[in-house]
């Protein structure tokens, strides 16, 4: 471990996490959301070094890591779109306003576009079903969207910061 | 502090509100709170500043008033009146009114079906507390029950309440509460468990989220009285990671508790300990099965193992273990508090008390509705629901989620109970009910489930990994129109032998809604296989050449 990540104070959230828990291996999972919540995703170096922490096997960690869909292994785009993908969303439109997107921003999702200011997510259901179709703009819900609305706000969302 | 002075406390709270002649109740839930509600609440309260009534008016935020879809929602003092959609500009016109009549283009009748039909138990304090407030909770009675339990009754004599009461575990199996708490209680270990299962997996339900959100202190209670009853002394509650709110309002309430030795070493002065952790899901459907709940708890991959041995004798890191729903627990402190005679008089034979349900879809009144069992469909959707949005065609309805089924509408007269609901190939689930119109085709519903069990099957036996894969290979055949009735033959073999083989629950209800759906919209599936196309106008048929079949 450099001195750089040492100093690192977000490293700091990460080793509280697992001090709590006693640095036991049972703290994986609350450890992983430590590190995703101050580095926006799971990077090696930090799986590496929780590894060290919890003595829990790299390979078990990539395994519990990709299991669950909350993780991410790759740097989220400076602004995110998490679109519902709910039953009463479906219903309601979800694929139409997926296309259009694709169709706009050259994204499906899960990914992020080229320049990095975007990345499209889905959620199995965000529990807002009285406001659907629903996503969720840079953390803020948007309900009753139509494909218009969505590719309206998004583009008005990326082209405020340039 | 001992239960007396508990009592006292919320005694002297109620009465410390009660000096106030107007209370406007801002309601603070998720749905509400996206619509911008917390500025409402601002804004009421400066303009209840301004007006010179901060002697006479409070406002507060309260926990989920139902009707989502007109959110944001506010009422004035109890039932004088309710007001939807209510923006910051709205605040001014509501506190000037206060004393008068009620401002009438923001009203929204109180008497409408939607709030009469309705029973609340587990929703009980919903929408009267304000879910950050500890005071609140005790003004009405708030952790009465523990207390009562703690100091007048026996552990035994807790469970054969909850027996009494009829109770059936809410997260969809319908297990009998009162008798799994007492195999727990029974079995041996130097330790034991309570499990509050909020991985609240189902697309489309949003009951535990909310009930986390407007009333964590009765989950709590809840809880501690099952560690009294079956032995536990520690607690964990499994919530998902993308409920910040919710997960917000537990912590603080947690807190909250624990400084008021409400949890923690010897509870209010009585021998009995019990404490509470958060435990963050990850997003994984699965880890709604309970035994892929402990591998989740323990830190590991959320695969389910073989039952038996079941979690009530071997558990969470082998001792014995209580888990129950979010709204299995909501019922506890109600049915201490008014007696199990009371719960078990509502609903039908073997379905007692109520249920919590989230209403979806293509439905006017979209929000959380609590009813007593037996009920029919009919009045859910049409006088509590409100009929369906635009006056289109009832489809069908859809309860259970991903292992649960559509009714159709020669259904609607049924009683919504577990047997009823199991008989026409659904299940009662954990409470998530989507209307569906003449708009949605019954073929993409089944490949969207499909879709879902898919991708979630966590992988470990075949059946489920495999035939969840071929499933929604064969209905996506069907909804482009390129399948053959051999293909049709497939699926429902397919569907029987991955409901026979499965591991787990996930595997074996995921064939329900193919089912449920061939079993009464088959004309719908013979329409994309013989005739090339889709009746609802949902599915893209790409090739239209001549059916092979």
């Amino acid at each position: 471990m450099n001195d750089a990540a040492r100093k690192d104070k977000r490293r700091k959230l990460v080793d509280s996490t697992m001090r709590r828990y006693g640095h036991s291996a049972y703290a994986l999972i609350e450890t992983l959301h430590s590190v995703q919540e101050a580095y926006g995703y799971l990077d090696d170096d930090n799986l590496r070094y929780v590894s060290e922490a919890l003595q829990v096997p790299l390979s078990k960690i990539y395994g519990v890591a990709t299991f669950y869909h909350f993780f991410t292994l790759k740097p989220q785009g400076e602004h995110t779109a998490v679109l519902c993908t709910g039953t009463a969303c479906h219903i309601k439109g979800v694929p139409a306003i997926l296309s259009a997107i694709k169709e706009n921003f050259d994204i499906e999702a899960g990914e992020t576009t080229e320049d990095n200011k975007l990345s499209l997510l889905t959620a199995r259901c965000i529990g807002s079903c009285g406001l659907s179709p629903a996503m969720v703009l840079d953390g803020e819900i948007a309900g009753q969207v139509t494909p218009e609305i969505v590719v309206d706000r998004i583009g008005r969302m990326i082209k405020n910061d340039t | 502090m001992t239960p007396e002075e508990f009592k006292n406390l919320g005694e002297a709270h109620r009465k410390k509100r009660e000096k106030f002649d107007h209370v406007i109740n801002v309601c603070t839930a998720a749905a509400c709170v996206s619509l911008q509600s917390e500025k409402v609440k601002d804004e009421l309260t400066k303009q209840v500043k301004e007006q010179g009534k901060k002697d006479t008016c409070r406002v507060s935020g309260t926990g989920c008033l139902g009707l989502c879809a007109s959110g944001p929602l506010v009422t004035v003092n109890k039932d004088q009146a309710l007001y939807g959609g209510v923006k910051p500009e709205d605040a001014s016109d509501i506190v000037k009114n206060i004393e008068k009549k009620p401002v009438k283009r923001l009203q929204i009748p109180t008497d409408m079906p939607f709030f009469a039909r309705q029973t609340k138990i587990a929703l009980e304090h919903c929408g009267k507390t304000d879910p950050e407030v500890l005071n609140d909770y005790l003004a009405l009675e708030g952790y009465e029950a523990l207390f009562n339990c703690l100091t007048t009754m026996e552990p035994i004599e807790v469970i054969d309440t909850m027996v009494k009461s009829g109770l059936r575990g809410r997260g969809g199996g319908g297990y009998p509460v009162g008798l799994k708490w007492s195999t727990v209680q029974k079995s041996v270990g130097t330790r034991k468990y309570v499990i509050c299962n909020a991985d609240e997996g189902d697309p489309g339900a949003f009951m535990d989220r909310s009930m986390l959100e407007s009333d964590p202190h009765s989950i709590i209670e809840g809880m501690a009285i099952a560690g009294y009853a079956v032995g536990a002394s520690h607690g964990y509650v499994y919530i998902r990671g993308e409920y910040p709110l919710a997960i917000k309002r537990l912590k603080a309430a947690i807190k909250q508790a624990e400084r008021q030795n409400l949890l923690g070493k010897n509870i209010c002065g009585t021998p009995f300990s019990f404490d509470l952790e958060i435990r963050l899901g990850a997003g994984a459907f699965v880890c709604g099965e309970e035994t892929a709940l402990i591998a989740s708890i323990e830190g590991r991959r959320g695969a389910p193992r073989p039952r038996p041995p079941y979690p009530a004798q071997y558990g969470l890191w082998g001792y014995p273990t209580l888990i129950n729903n979010v709204e299995t627990f909501a019922n506890v402190s109600a049915i201490i508090r008014k007696g199990a005679d009371y719960y078990a008089s509502i609903g039908t034979e073997r379905s007692k008390g109520t249920k919590v349900f989230a209403l979806a879809g293509s439905i006017n009144n979209t929000g959380l509705i609590e009813v007593p069992m037996g009920i029919t469909l009919r009045e859910v959707v049409y006088d509590i629901g409100g009929g369906i949005v635009g006056g289109k065609k009832f489809k069908a309805v859809q309860t259970g989620g991903p292992s649960g089924g559509c009714i159709p509408d020669e259904y609607l007269d049924m009683k919504v109970d577990y047997e009823s609901l199991a008989q026409v190939g659904s299940i009662m689930g954990s409470g998530g009910m989507i209307v569906m119109d003449e708009t949605s085709c019954m073929v993409d519903v089944a490949k969207y489930f499909m879709e879902f069990c898919r991708s979630e099957s966590c992988g470990k036996c075949a059946p489920c990994r495999v035939g969840t894969a071929q499933m929604h290979n064969l209905l996506t055949l069907i909804s482009q129109g390129k399948a053959t009735m051999h293909d049709m033959e497939l699926l429902e073999e397919l569907c029987d032998v991955v409901r026979n083989t499965s591991l787990c629950g996930l595997g074996q209800t995921a064939a329900n809604p193919v089912l449920s759906t061939i079993r009464f919209f088959r004309d719908e599936y013979l329409a994309h296989i013989k005739d090339r196309t889709c009746p609802a106008g949902v599915c893209t048929i790409e090739h239209k050449e001549e059916a092979v079949l």
